[in-house]
């Protein structure tokens, strides 16, 4: 006996919901497994995980403040990833946008006129697109991989970081820390919470919905995906490939930068050596989670904060340990890609003399 | 120390850097040629350091520790074969939660060795060669992983284009369909290639773990695993050039030492960055020669295979 693949006449609706769900079932039996073999109670540490964090109104908004960013930045993947560009680089259009939206607290405290906000929000958005469209150019213009340079700007964007926070943009009145000087109340994101709560939430709410009527109700969103799946097809349609992959990388990487600058202006409130829990990697999984589907990666990002979240928790009531967060979030990629098989292919079980036996009639 | 004593120790330096780029990157080679791309050499390879240095300090010898990692890899890259080779998932994506899925793995195992002093892996002169003026220090005095990566370059070679083994491994990379039709196997010949590939990434990882810096350090790969992928775009496919190109790469990252040292008044992060700048510069002047990357990508790279029935 043996399992076979058979491809489907078309994608199957029903599946396209289930399967993610299958993921995530499959996802919490195997870090049960996990959690007994380490010797916890999986029911406790379950509990501990994806209960606990909803049961106060501070954890919640936790939940938010970390869900936020990676909405915004998956929602901003996803265009790209349609477009059958990889843009793996979020993390450091993130760090760049967060740079970008920091010169004005940092350099230009001073000014703190109400229009300094919205020229933060700017800048954010527009330093994640200037990093993004650096793999963007090399691509249209040399055929250079974009997965490959969009990743190692991850890690330059990173040392700016470092060398900005522990050189020049450093506070003078620090005692020497390797921080900026903590953000002018006019430059900081209005909070929305009783907590830590900020508008930084209701950006990526905008960008769902703006997005996903760019997606399903506008030619462009069209181009897109057509350019994805087909890009023949679409070149005689008289869309331009080169303008799908700008389009792609200035769209997550602006979404990504204004994310990071949401994160410094909104929950850092300064600049420090690390700004980030890897929500520009982690948003990869919440846009392949929620099916490239703006409204899916909403409900993803959500669950994927709630891990976060979780684990703090779970650090904090079993000692366990915050590492198990990331295998967690790298189980379910898996199994999210796993169970895509279900939505192209349908699986049937053949006895092997019979499947020989078709074979021989072919 | 003398002018040349001190050239040998640099080199030494380069030699310690360039091994784990070139060990990974041999086998990311032979799996690309097989048409698959697997992106996850940075998880497997971190994975491979965790355990060769867990294997290593329950059983006190890092031989052990080598082979461990070499199962370890050879364990994750399994998996990434059965969802791209059999439940035909997006190969880029799969390789990128290969990725994510082993720094997340290798930190959770790696905790217990934080802060713990590991047990390095010792040279083996090889008698008479290794006491050769200049020479013998550097190429015959090394560890085994050294020795073993040359000893996968020259293999490599020899079987990817001096034999019917190669032939068919580069037929399913260029063309799986004709492969198929000529009744090769093209999922079991990808799969033999892509536990080669996880194999060798458990070679770099226990590398890492076991000389370059004897002790467990959360996200030691350091974009190590990235690195070699792009050794490979830039050796177009070439196991020569592989070696090549990893030595460049090595003096490249080793070189900021070296100006650290000397004093010149750049910042450290400048130079910090400077090995995934000049993957960057690099990878621009390789896709420059259309020609040249179109001869010799395999043509099927990262595209599945479905038989037809």
């Amino acid at each position: 006996m043996r399992i076979e693949l058979e491809k489907r006449a078309e994608h199957s609706q029903l599946m396209s919901v289930v399967s993610p769900l299958i993921a995530i079932g499959l996802t919490l039996v195997c870090g049960s497994i996990l959690f007994i073999s380490m010797g916890y109670n999986p029911t406790d540490a379950l509990y501990a995980y994806f209960i606990e964090p909803l049961t106060t109104r501070w954890s919640i908004e936790e939940l938010l403040v970390k869900a936020g960013p990676l909405v915004l930045i998956a929602v901003g993947l996803s265009v790209c990833f349609l477009s059958n560009s990889w843009n793996i680089g979020a993390e450091g259009q993130f760090t760049m946008g967060a740079l970008a939206g920091s010169v004005i607290p940092v350099l230009f405290h001073d000014f703190t006129s109400p229009l300094a906000l919205p020229v933060m929000v700017l800048m954010g958005a527009l330093g994640g697109m200037a990093w993004a469209s650096v793999p963007a150019f090399l691509k249209v213009r040399f055929g250079t991989n974009e997965i490959l340079t969009s990743l190692m700007l991850v890690y330059i964007a990173q040392y700016i970081l470092d060398f900005l926070v522990r050189g020049p943009w450093r506070d003078p009145e620090g005692f020497n820390f390797p921080e900026s000087r903590i953000f002018d109340a006019a430059h900081v994101l209005p909070k929305i919470g009783e907590g830590r709560l900020h508008i930084g939430m209701i950006f990526a709410i905008l960008a769902v919905l703006v997005v996903w009527w760019m997606l399903s109700r506008t030619l462009k969103g069209f181009e897109i995906k057509v350019m994805g799946e087909t890009p023949r097809a679409g070149r005689f349609a008289g869309f331009s490939s080169n303008g799908v992959v700008w389009f792609g990388f200035l769209v997550s990487g602006g979404l990504a930068g204004l994310a990071g600058m949401a994160e410094v202006s909104g929950s850092i409130e300064q600049l420090t050596p690390v700004i980030s829990p890897g929500y520009g990697f982690t948003a990869i999984i919440v846009a392949f989670l929620g099916r490239l589907n703006p409204i899916g990666i909403l409900f993803a990002g959500l669950l994927l904060g709630l891990s976060y979240i979780g684990g703090e928790t779970a650090q904090v009531s079993l000692g366990l340990t915050d590492k198990v967060t990331r295998v967690f979030q790298g189980m379910l990629l898996f199994f999210v890609l796993a169970c895509d098989a279900l939505i192209l292919y349908s699986f049937r079980f053949a006895s092997s003399a019979k499947s020989m036996k078709e074979a021989g009639n072919v | 120390m003398s002018d040349l004593s001190m050239i040998e120790a640099v080199l030494l330096t380069i030699i310690t850097a360039s091994t784990p780029l070139l060990l990974a990157a041999i086998g990311e080679l032979v799996v690309e040629r097989s048409g698959v791309l697997n992106l996850g050499v940075e998880g497997m390879m971190i994975v491979g350091a965790v355990m060769g240095f867990a294997a290593t300090q329950a059983t006190g010898s890092p031989y052990i520790g080598i082979v461990a990692a070499m199962i370890s890899g050879v364990a994750m890259s399994l998996l990434f074969g059965f969802l791209t080779l059999n439940l035909m998932s997006n190969q880029v994506a799969t390789g990128l939660a290969l990725t994510i899925l082993g720094l997340g793995l290798s930190g959770m195992v790696g905790e217990a060795f934080i802060g713990q002093p590991g047990i390095s892996l010792k040279p083996i002169a090889i008698p008479v060669l290794s006491v050769i003026p200049f020479i013998g220090p550097l190429l015959f005095n090394q560890d085994v992983l050294v020795y073993a990566s040359y000893g996968l370059v020259i293999a490599v070679y020899f079987v990817l284009f001096k034999s019917r083994t190669g032939l068919i491994i580069r037929a399913v990379g260029d063309n799986h369909g004709s492969a198929h039709s000529l009744g090769y196997s093209v999922i079991q010949v990808r799969y033999l290639a892509v536990m080669f590939g996880g194999a060798c990434s458990g070679l770099a990882g226990a590398y890492l773990s076991l000389i370059y810096t004897p002790q467990w350090v959360e996200g030691m790969t350091a974009g190590r695993g990235w690195i070699a992928l792009a050794l490979v775009v830039f050796a177009s496919w070439r196991p020569a050039r592989v070696l090549i190109g990893a030595y460049l790469f090595g003096a490249v990252s080793i070189l900021q030492f070296h100006a650290q040292a000397s004093g010149i008044g750049l910042p450290t992060q400048l130079m910090s960055a400077l090995p995934y700048l000049a993957t960057i510069i690099v990878l621009i002047i390789i896709s420059r020669n259309k020609t040249l990357a179109k001869v010799n990508t395999p043509a099927c790279l990262g595209k599945p295979f479905v038989p037809d029935r």
